[in-house]
């Protein structure tokens, strides 16, 4: 079974998150909310194997 | 009560004076079929051709207006041609297999259905529900004249049933007044409002989804054309409503869908201004005449079961979904597909009662999957939450430009048949490295064959299919014939890749409605005998 990577794989953390939240700088929040939900999609198709995917589910629901 | 509840197309079944009427004790049928619309008499083709002898009682006298079904699938014109009646109705249909998909006033993608070569029939037609009965009745008259024990009444409407231990007795009411009859087997074909499953007291039940379409049919004037393509709207800009779907259809004749929501004013929409007033705005200004509209309603769900003892279900009588995929009439054809042979077994005492159940249990599956289907296109087309619509509308961005998000757009999963994986009446599927597309529990899928199709030369009886190997011509289990059709797949790259796939021969054992029963890549007349004793519920 392919496992989730869930170890640090981002080379730059900082410049990653301040990448990710200047997407919605001057957005409305359905604006917003469009934007996510394409990178969610675009994210999960380059992803594309369904026992990845499915372990990110169930990462994403625990609170 | 004899009550017209709609305006006939075609008066093909005009009441007439049965001698049973005047009879002083009620006459007993081998099997009535209640409804005369496409599935009631679908299944006396099937029941005629094996010589059983099948009464149709319909509470009108012919074919009703309007187009309503108008999407016919491969799968269901190989069963009406194994009923005779196929050609006419390809020749009449129209082929279509480009699609486009629009958002509100943009274009979002367009698809080719790019038709696969090797098929006696394409994957879909458009032809006007009237002519697909028409088609039917017409060979119903024709297997009549050749001598085929089918009887259809017009202005026979069944007012009360009782279900007594080995038969149904039915009080019928005629122009002339009323008059009783009996079955040793009843069915069910009297459409989603199916009046015999009220006085039964049965319920439907599962997922309900409620929405309404205001359907047209427009003949175009002038110079407008529209070329034979699918076009589906999401959220279209010409007016109020969830999609808007446009078909074309034979006679020159446009079918425009508009879903308009559930809680509608039914006779105000209903009004030709109204009608108009919609037209128009999408069709901006193009001139055209309304042959005719109506409105339709549905929801999706299914009875828990499709028999009940000596009561059978079929069509919309036993299931409902929604239009979008085509799975209405085309599902209640599979349903005559499956049930026509299994009833025939039973009642010439060749097979127990207990395949019958097999009938509900293959059905309720297949149910069930256009069920699924149906739903899954509701829920895109008609999202139902705020996060749903997001995402909705998120695909339908990204499918103007990636093609990843394509296959997310779900106007519709165009209705493919049902494969009874794990079906109760499965045999071995023991052909190393043969094809998916037949597994046990699949249709055949067609392929040419000595320049004539494949598909052609089954159905009706149990059959063996041997490629590149032999069995006997004709074998016969406790008075089952099973015939053998011998082919070669030297030359044939289509029948190989459907049938062999990496195997060098096979043996199929064909159940009558087409499906494969078992497989195995050589003849033994033992596990031939087990599959067919498991194929028609023997234990």
């Amino acid at each position: 079974m392919n496992t989730l990577n869930t170890d640090a794989n981002i080379a730059k953390p900082d410049d990653f998150y301040a990448r990710l939240l200047a997407l919605h700088e001057g957005k409305s929040k359905s604006e917003s909310d469009a934007i996510n939900a394409r990178l969610v999609l675009i994210l999960c198709n380059h992803i594309g194997d369904s026992e990845v995917l499915e372990q990110a589910f169930e990462l994403a629901c625990e609170n | 009560m004899l009550q017209d509840r709609y305006q006939l197309a075609h008066k093909v079944y005009p009441y007439e004076r049965s001698p049973d009427q005047d009879r002083d004790s009620a006459v007993r049928h081998p099997v009535v079929i209640v409804g005369g619309g496409p599935i009631g008499v679908a299944l006396a083709l099937d029941l005629g051709q094996q010589n059983i002898p099948v009464l149709v009682l319909d509470d009108h006298e012919g074919i009703g207006l309007g187009s309503r079904a108008i999407c016919f699938a491969k799968r269901c014109l190989e069963i009406a041609d194994r009923y005779g009646c196929g050609e006419p109705m390809l020749e009449k249909g129209v082929v279509w297999n480009l699609g486009k998909v629009f958002h509100k006033d943009a274009k979002v993608f367009e698809f080719n259905l790019l038709p696969e070569s090797g098929h006696q029939f394409p994957a879909f037609i458009n032809l006007q529900q009237p002519y697909f009965e028409l088609c039917l009745v017409e060979r119903l008259r024709a297997l009549q004249a050749e001598g085929a024990p089918i009887e259809i009444r017009g202005k026979n409407s069944v007012e009360a049933v009782d279900v007594r231990n080995d038969h149904a007795a039915l009080d019928v009411m005629t122009p002339d007044g009323p008059y009783k009859i009996e079955a040793d087997w009843l069915v069910a074909c009297d459409g989603a409002n199916s009046p015999l499953r009220d006085m039964l007291g049965l319920g439907f039940t599962g997922k309900v989804f409620q929405d309404s379409f205001l359907i047209a049919d427009i003949r175009m004037k002038g110079d407008a054309e529209f070329p034979t393509e699918r076009w589906f709207w999401f959220e279209p800009s010409h007016g109020e409503g969830a999609s808007t779907l446009l078909h074309k259809q034979p006679d020159d004749i446009w079918r425009v869908d508009f879903q308009i929501g559930w809680d509608v004013d039914r006779t105000e929409e209903l009004k030709e201004a109204n009608v108009r007033r919609r037209l128009d705005a999408f069709l901006g200004g193009a001139s055209y005449e309304l042959v005719w509209s109506s409105i339709y309603t549905f929801q999706c769900k299914r009875m828990d079961s499709f028999r009940h003892d000596r009561i059978l279900f079929a069509g919309d009588a036993a299931h409902q979904v929604s239009p979008f995929g085509a799975r209405g009439a085309n599902s209640g054809m599979q349903d005559v597909d499956n049930l026509g042979w299994k009833l025939g077994l039973v009642i010439q005492g060749l097979a127990p009662e207990v395949l019958l159940d097999t009938y509900s249990e293959e059905r309720v599956y297949g149910a069930d999957e256009n069920i699924l289907n149906s739903t899954r296109s509701t829920d895109f087309i008609t999202p139902k939450t705020e996060i749903s619509k997001i995402f909705r509308d998120a695909v339908l961005t990204l499918a103007r430009k990636a093609k990843f998000a394509r296959p997310l757009v779900n106007s519709g999963r165009l209705s493919i048949p049902c494969i009874y994986d794990d079906g109760p009446l499965n045999g071995p599927d023991a052909l190393e490295g043969g094809p998916a597309v037949t597994r046990v529990g699949a249709p055949m899928v067609d392929a040419p064959v000595d320049g004539a199709w494949l598909l052609g030369q089954f159905g009706g009886g149990f059959c063996l299919l041997t490629i590149n190997t032999e069995a006997p011509e004709i074998l016969d289990f406790g008075g089952i014939p099973v015939s053998c059709v011998s082919v070669s797949a030297h030359d044939n790259p289509e029948l190989g890749e459907r049938y062999l796939g990496a195997a060098k021969t096979a043996v199929y054992l064909i159940r009558p409605d087409q499906h494969v029963a078992a497989r195995w890549d050589s003849f033994d007349e033992t596990e031939v005998r087990k599959a067919l004793h498991t194929a028609i519920g023997r234990t």
